[in-house]
Parts: structure tokens; sequence; C-alpha cells
């Protein structure tokens, strides 16, 4: 369970431009929610994501994790039980190392990084099956450079990375946005089976309403830093794009945007 | 001609040594580290003070290696601590350690160890060369050590904490995901960085038989030239880029020596050093090619 408790968040501060997104903001994220995250460009989802994984600070307020204050604690230490994929799918993956040692480094989260060999032979059968299971044919390039793969290669390799070892939370930022149709429908699908497989707790913002729809239990519309719309079990069954969309056109009326 | 040679790969593999540690600074963690121009001379100046003082050559080159990585580590924590950029960390770091290296040459800039023990001359090896290798002694000496350093390099690089160390400098976002402080994993590679090149310089103190406390000036761009030529001369090719790299260096010391023979006079060196430098950026555009993420 993660808990953002009166959290005050501000930009710029001591500033012209200074900023005030968030003025005690809270939000409980219950085990095993599927949240599916909407809203306009500005609207704080991001900021959110980046309270929640330590990328930011807040000014104000507590976040708490399982029971336990993180509000202070370091990014890469939370990462232990978080994962994220990123709207860019160049921050999933190292461009630099082949198929093959992405796999072997992301398999070794959560323990040390000494002196042992980075590829564990004894594994490599394990990620061909991973691989293949995404239906794009990156078993049979293990070798090559990350850098040399589409987007939508990318993003789904930094999917399967981010979730092959054990976490509870799974963080998704927009990541299907920077692919095409076809191949962001692939990588919603994964992301659908995975999270049901290892029952992660999931949030996933995204600016497909579809999506919003189809997946999740529940659904967060963000507007100025506020939720105004947070919808769960039947409520968010009932919900429909062309509500959504309603929703979304009056918030842009009454705010003249 | 046979001199010429055995000088060129003498003074090439000594540069390799610190060209391995300028590769994982420049090439692996993206961190133009400016202070080996002062890390190489540290090497040098904690040789000089270990061999005036009779003791034991190899484990100066130990202590050498060691001093450097510790100069790498502060320019680390400079630059994670105190969140210095990359580049003033570096040149925090060189100058601070102009005053370290002349206080451990004992406040001289210069220290003669014409009678002293070396690697290349004591006991030890004198006894295992035979009288007709004596004048490849020296450049024996320096390919071992060399291929040594670059053996463990390449072994550290295929293991897990060396995947971490390529993977920081790719995309530090994914060490932090990895639950791994990215910060940590850099000060890890300024260590080794600086580790070889202070035993380059160590080495090549013992070889030239003296400590000079300007010997490291334009260290750091020969060590970018040889990286840049090595890696760009044998882009695609099956060889490691540590391999790469040494004979990048052995070029470059050719190429110098081959200016200075057509009669350039010696004096002349640094400038023959940074037009060569330019030379080589221009023909590889290596810098148009690097992308920031
Ligand atoms: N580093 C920053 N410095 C100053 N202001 C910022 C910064 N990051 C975000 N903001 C401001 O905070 C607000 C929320 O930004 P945020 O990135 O969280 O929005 P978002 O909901 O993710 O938008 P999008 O849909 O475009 O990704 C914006 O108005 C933005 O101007
Ligand atoms: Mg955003």
């Amino acid at each position: 369970m993660i808990e953002l408790q009166h959290i005050d968040k501000y930009y710029n501060i001591g500033t012209v431009n200074e900023v005030c997104l968030f003025k005690d903001f809270n939000l409980t994220i219950h085990d095993g929610d599927f949240i599916s995250v909407i809203g306009s460009n500005g609207s704080g989802k991001t900021s959110m994501l980046n309270l929640i994984c330590g990328s930011l600070e807040a000014e104000a307020g507590k976040i708490i994790l399982n029971g336990e204050d993180i509000t202070h604690q370091k990014e890469y230490v939370r990462q232990r039980k978080i994962g994220r994929v990123y709207q860019n799918p160049a921050m999933g993956t190292c461009p630099s190392m082949t198929i093959l040692e992405n796999m072997s480094l992301a398999d070794n989260k959560g323990k040390a990084y000494g002196l042992q060999f980075g590829t564990n032979k004894k594994r490599i059968d394990d990620y061909r099956e991973m691989l293949s299971q995404l239906g794009l044919g990156l078993e049979d390039m293990m070798g090559s450079k990350v850098g040399s793969l589409s987007g939508g290669q990318r993003q789904a390799m930094a999917l399967l990375m981010t979730t092959m070892t054990p976490i509870e939370f799974l963080i998704l930022d927009e990541h299907t946005a920077a692919l095409d149709p076809k191949t962001a429908e692939l990588i919603m699908e994964l992301t659908g089976k995975v999270v049901k497989e290892k029952n992660l707790t999931t949030i996933m913002v995204t600016h497909n309403l579809r999506y919003a729809v189809e997946y999740g239990k529940r659904l967060i519309m963000m507007h100025q830093g506020n939720a105004i719309v947070d919808k769960a079990g039947k409520e968010k069954e009932e919900l429909d794009v062309d509500a959504l969309l309603n929703q979304f056109n009056q918030i842009s009326i009454e705010t003249g945007n | 001609m046979e001199q010429l040679i055995i000088g060129v790969l003498e003074q090439g593999f000594i540069y390799a040594i610190m060209a391995l540690g300028v590769y994982i600074t420049y090439k692996i963690l993206d961190f133009p580290d400016l202070s080996v121009d002062s890390t190489f001379p540290l090497g040098a100046a904690v040789t000089a003070l270990m061999l005036s003082n009779e003791m034991n050559p190899f484990l100066a080159l130990l202590a050498s290696t060691a001093a450097g990585a510790l100069a790498g580590i502060g320019t680390g924590l400079i630059h994670v601590k105190c969140k210095v950029r990359d580049l003033l960390s570096g040149i925090i770091m060189m100058t601070a350690l102009y005053t370290l290296n002349l206080r451990l040459a004992g406040g001289s800039a210069n220290v003669p160890l014409f009678n002293n023990q070396s690697v290349f001359d004591n006991d030890f090896i004198n006894g295992l060369f035979p009288e007709a290798l004596s004048s490849y002694k020296t450049v024996i000496i320096i390919f071992i050590i060399m291929m040594i350093a670059k053996v463990l390099l390449d072994f550290y690089m295929k293991t897990k904490s060396g995947y971490l160390l390529r993977a920081v400098g790719d995309n530090p976002t994914i060490v932090t995901s990895l639950a791994k402080d990215s910060g940590f994993v850099k000060i890890v590679g300024l260590a080794i960085s600086n580790g070889l090149v202070a035993l380059a310089g160590s080495v090549m103190c013992q070889q030239q038989r003296f400590f000079e406390i300007s010997m490291g000036t334009g260290t750091i761009v020969i060590g970018l030239a040889s990286v840049i030529i090595g890696t760009n001369v044998f882009k695609g090719n099956l060889l490691k880029a540590t391999t790469a790299v040494v004979i990048g260096s052995v070029l470059y010391k050719a190429c110098v020596a081959i200016a200075i023979e057509v009669g350039l006079p010696a004096s002349d060196l640094k400038f023959i050093t940074a037009v060569l430098f330019l030379i080589i950026l221009i023909i590889s555009m290596d810098r148009k090619k690097k992308v920031k993420s």
C-alpha cells in the first residue's frame, strides 16, 4: 500500500515563476490496485509518479509505503520494490549493451552486483523463453545491441526487464505514447498479462481513454494537481470513453482551456 | 631504426595503460575527467618517494595505483556528493593534486632516480633476462604490465559490477531502476580509471628514472587521442575496444615520433600533440555522434 498524505509540491520556489502544483494532495493506493490515471497536459500526473518513486521531493506531507515512512528515502532504495517504465523507450534499456547483457543486468535486480560473471549461462534459455513470449523475434538476436532496436521493441524489453524480478509496484508513465497503434496494443496486452500474473499493484498514466477504460480496476482523472475523478469497482466498470471525454471537455470549458 | 621502434613501443605501451583509464571515463562513463593530468604524475610522485627510500619497485606500482584510485574517488565524491559538474570536478582535483605531488616529491619539481632500483633494473629482473635480450628488457616488462592491466580490465567488464559500470554511462536511469546508487557506480569507475592512469605514471617514472612535476601536462590529450584513434580505426571490427585503445596509443606515439624524426624540434612536442589531436578529431568527428541522454 502506498499513501500520499497532505502533499504540498511547489515548483521554482523563490522565483517569480513559483507555482503550487499540489496543495494538501492525498491518495491511497491499495495492494492489488490497478489504477489508470488520465488528465490534461500539466495536470501533475508525472509529478505524482515522481513523488512516489523519489525522483522528486515534496515540500510538505508524507509518503508511506507499506506502513513505512519513505518520504526522505533515496530514489534508488525505493526501486527495490518499485518497477518503472517511462514514456521514452530509451530510458528502460542500455543501448550500447546487447539484449542478453540487458536481460542479465535486469535479472540481477535485488542482488549484489559483484565480481561474478555478468551473464549466468544457465539463465540464457529462460531469457530466450521470456523474449519469445513478446512475439517480436528478439530471442533470435540476443547478441545485438539494444540501441539498434526500434522504440517498440525496446519498450517491450523495458517492460520485460522491469517485471522479471519480484517487485510489488509497477509505475507506468505513458509507456505506450511513443509507439505505433499496433505495437501500443501489443505492449498494453503484455502489461495486462504481467500485472495479472504477478499480481502487481499498478499505476498507469495514459492519454488513451480507451486503455484507461479497458484496463485497470480504478480510474483517476487529474486536474491542476487534484484527483477530480476517482472511481473504482462497479462505478469504474460503467465508465466508457464517451463519458470520460465529456468530463474532459467540461473541465476544459470551466477553466477556459 | 630499431631503436626508434622500441622507443615508440615503450612509450606507446606506457601511455596505453593510461589510455585504458581514459577509455573508462570518456567512452564508458561519458565523464570528461581532466584530473588525469595530475593523477599521472601522482603515480610518478608516489613512485619517486618510494624508490628514493629504497622500497620495492613492484610495491611502488601497486601503491601508485591505489593512490590514483583514491584521487579518482575524490573526483567522484566532488561530483556526486557536492554536485559539481563533471568537468569542474576534474579540474578541482587536478589543481589540488599538483600541490600534493610536489609535497610527495619532497618539495622539489625534479627527483632523479638514476641510482635507485626500478622494475626494469633490480636483482631479480636482471637475473631473469639473458644478456642478449637486455635491450628489449624494458619494452617486454612494460608490455607485461600493460597486458596484466588490460586483461584484468577486460575481465572486470564482464562481471556484474562491470555491467553496471557500462550501464551507468549509457543510461544512469536504469541503474537507479535496478535499485543501485548510480553515484556510487560512477565513483567506482573513476577509481579504476585513475588507478590505471597513476599506474602508467609509475611505470613512466621508473622507465625515465626521474620524476618531474610537469610530466603529466597534456596526458588527457594523449589519452583521448589514443582512445579516439583506437575506437575509430577499428570500429565495427571484432577487436575488443581495450585492444583497439592499446593499438591507438602505439599509433599515436608513432605519429609523434615520425613528426620529430622528420625534423621538428622536440620542444614543439606539445604543439604537435595538440595539432595531431585536432586532426584526429576532425577526421573521426567523434563528438558529433555522441548523443546526450
Ligand atoms: N521541473 C519542473 N520545473 C518547473 N515546473 C515543472 C517541472 N516539472 C513539472 N512542472 C510543472 O508542473 C506541472 C505538472 O507537470 P507534470 O509533468 O506532472 O504534468 P503531466 O500531468 O505529467 O503532463 P503531461 O500529460 O504533459 O505529461 C506543469 O504545469 C509543469 O509546468
Ligand atoms: Mg507526464
